[in-house]
């Protein structure tokens, strides 16, 4: 029995060992200067560079235009991140409100054409979209970044199964307790997905965050860059004798990680809680 | 406080499935009716058409002196329970009480009163502040009654209220609902599919069979007189023995022979002779009398249930087995025919071609 046991933690950190060390690899490399770096590859040591090299990631304005800083594009990412979960919830939330509740004519089938759009990633209609945006005015701006994203078949889908297992006669109660369709949907149906929307929101957001090529494409300035197309900025300067900074890189990719863990361990404890205590 | 009418009411489904076909009752102010029926009959469907939450095919329903077809289920001044109570789960005691009165904008001070009543007469006072997950069943029920009692209602409206509570509470909670009625003196309709609840609660009874009204009458009268063999056969426990009968010039005949006079006027050839089990009586000495009639069956089984024993037998061109309440200590081996009395002021005489009361 014991024996069992060990192998059970040693095949447990094996699979830690091989989720964390890139991670932690990263984090090591980044604290050493560039030069170093590109002379001997990946660190297995600490460097000192730690406090320099994080400072200079966020504070100090690089890329071609020489306007946007480490902050500046971790404030994009996270309205980035925010916007296209938070939109999405709303959306998709109302979305499947509009199916489930209210019966109007070929709701299924507005429900199954929402639904067959799950076949369709972004990649393909990114070109029609694109045209859309720009014709818009809204390259460069944060609407364009986030609105053409905002609708969701996953999220749509998730909250009417959900909204289908809500017991009928909580809608009956609420009907002759005076709750209109607006008051229904605000005072009972939000607070009772609050689980579901923590699960939809953590997914959105990691998402969200980690979005590269539609913001590739909208965004030219570099004030709207967000962290995941910063990291990439970076390693694209080869011009003479330059070499790139590669502790730079690897800090920021350290750094994008950061807020989706963050997200993930809060709203995970949320997400349990609710799936534990909830009942309808 | 109000009366409720509800005059040549239908329901119609969009299948063209008739789920009420058609059904008028008075429901005095202060009354506690109940509509029972076995499943399929149409009560819910009726009960939530007074509700407002199915629309009114045919006919009309009114609320005091107001056609209510058209009035929202919040404006009718009405109050449901549910059976599985349709609490708010993410809100408290308190505020699951309070909702309905909020959404109609009463008073902070009011409804805490209301509030605070509501729970000292239902004795969750103590609860306020919890979440219905953190509630037994009865005490879920308590809070179900309570958001219809702070709202003041023209009338309550209880779907099942006690079908998912175990027997023991159910009993419990039946007679603090009688008590409530009482003690509100609210008009209330109540469904249910038990016959004992409905018997116990009510004031008067509404039997419904496939969306019709088999009778109307307090507990008693339903129970002395049923209408029809339906009625006859859902109220009461163990169920009213149906024995086929024979008639020729004027007479009654069971297969034995025995018989008695038909009702006035009957002419038909086939009538169907009904008798509770508890008015069948054990006959020792044997031999016919005058005032009751005779009857025989072999015993296959005995049932006790404690205060008393069912005896189930077979009788000679009865289908169903025969029930015979006898005292509990009483004992009968299977395969031993047994006389029986059955007093004629007893016996209930049903038309065999529409299930029909044929006598007074």
């Amino acid at each position: 029995m014991t024996r069992l046991r060990l192998l059970d933690h040693i095949i447990l950190l094996v699979g830690v060992l091989f989720m964390v060390t890139p991670v932690v690899l990263a984090f090591i490399t980044s604290t050493h200067d560039a030069v170093t770096i590109y002379r001997s590859g990946l660190q297995f040591t600490l460097g000192d560079n730690f406090l320099s090299t994080y400072r200079t990631v966020l504070t100090e304005a690089g890329g071609f235009t020489k306007q946007v800083d480490g902050f500046v594009m971790l404030k994009n990412s996270l309205i980035l991140g925010l916007g296209f979960s938070i939109g999405k919830i709303v959306i998709s939330m109302l979305a499947a409100y509009a199916i489930v509740y209210f019966r109007f004519p070929a709701a299924s089938f507005c429900f199954w054409v929402i639904f067959s759009t799950l076949l369709l990633p972004l990649e393909v209609r990114i070109l029609p979209s694109y045209e859309i945006v720009q014709s818009l005015g809204l390259v460069n701006t944060y609407t364009g970044l986030i609105v053409p994203l905002i609708a969701s078949a996953t999220g749509t889908f998730f909250f009417r199964q959900f909204f289908k297992s809500v017991p009928e006669e909580l809608l009956e109660a609420a009907r002759i307790d005076g709750a209109g369709a607006w008051k229904f949907f605000i005072d009972i149906l939000v607070p009772l997905s609050k689980t579901m929307i923590a699960a939809i929101f953590i997914i959105m957001f990691v998402y969200g965050w980690n979005q590269y090529l539609w913001p590739t494409l909208i965004t030219s300035d570099e004030t709207f860059f967000t962290l995941v197309r910063g990291i990439k900025q970076i390693l694209q300067v080869w011009i003479g004798a330059q070499i790139p900074d590669y502790n730079e890189a690897m800090a920021l990719a350290v750094l994008a990680m950061l807020p989706p863990v963050i997200v993930v361990v809060i709203f995970q404890s949320w997400f349990i809680k609710g799936l534990v205590e909830s009942d309808k | 406080m109000a009366i409720i009418t509800l005059d040549k009411v239908r329901k119609v489904y969009a299948g063209g499935v008739e789920a009420v076909k058609g059904v008028s009752i008075d429901i005095a102010d202060g009354e506690f009716i109940v509509l029972v029926g076995p499943s399929g009959c149409g009560k819910s469907t009726l009960l939530r058409m007074v509700a407002g939450l199915e629309e009114i095919s045919d006919g009309e329903i009114r609320i005091g002196e107001r056609v209510v077809n058209r009035v929202e289920p919040a404006d009718r001044d009405i109050a449901m329970v549910f059976q599985n109570y349709a609490l708010y789960p993410h809100m408290s005691v308190y505020d699951n009480l309070a909702y309905g009165l909020r959404n109609r904008g009463t008073a902070k001070s009011e409804i805490d009163a209301r509030v605070k009543e509501a729970a000292r007469i239902l004795e969750i006072g103590d609860f306020l502040d919890r979440k219905p997950r953190q509630l037994s069943g009865g005490q879920r029920q308590r809070v179900a009654m309570g958001r219809a009692i702070v709202r003041k209602p023209a009338a309550f409206l209880f779907d099942e209220p006690l079908s998912n509570l175990d027997a023991k509470l159910r009993v419990q909670m039946r007679i603090e609902i009688k008590r409530l009625q009482e003690a509100l003196g609210t008009t209330s309709v109540y469904v249910t599919h038990d016959q004992l609840e409905a018997m116990t609660l009510a004031h008067r009874l509404v039997v419904l069979n496939h969306g019709r009204i088999e009778q109307i009458g307090t507990p008693l009268e339903v129970y002395e007189k049923p209408a029809s063999t339906f009625v006859a056969g859902f109220i009461g426990s163990p169920a009213m023995n149906i024995i086929p009968v024979k008639s020729k010039e004027g007479r009654l005949h069971l297969e034995s022979g025995e018989g008695l006079d038909a009702p006035d006027g009957f002419g038909a050839e086939k009538a169907l002779l009904g008798v509770r089990p508890e008015d069948l009586k054990v006959d020792f000495e044997g031999g016919s009398s005058d005032d009751a009639l005779s009857l025989s069956m072999k015993v296959i089984a005995v049932e006790p249930v404690g205060a008393e024993s069912y005896v189930h037998g077979r009788m000679s061109g009865v289908a169903d087995d025969v029930v015979v309440r006898v005292p509990a200590k009483a004992e009968y081996a299977a395969g031993v025919s047994l006389s029986l009395k059955a007093p004629r002021d007893r016996l209930h005489i049903f038309d065999a071609a529409n299930g029909q009361r044929l006598n007074g």
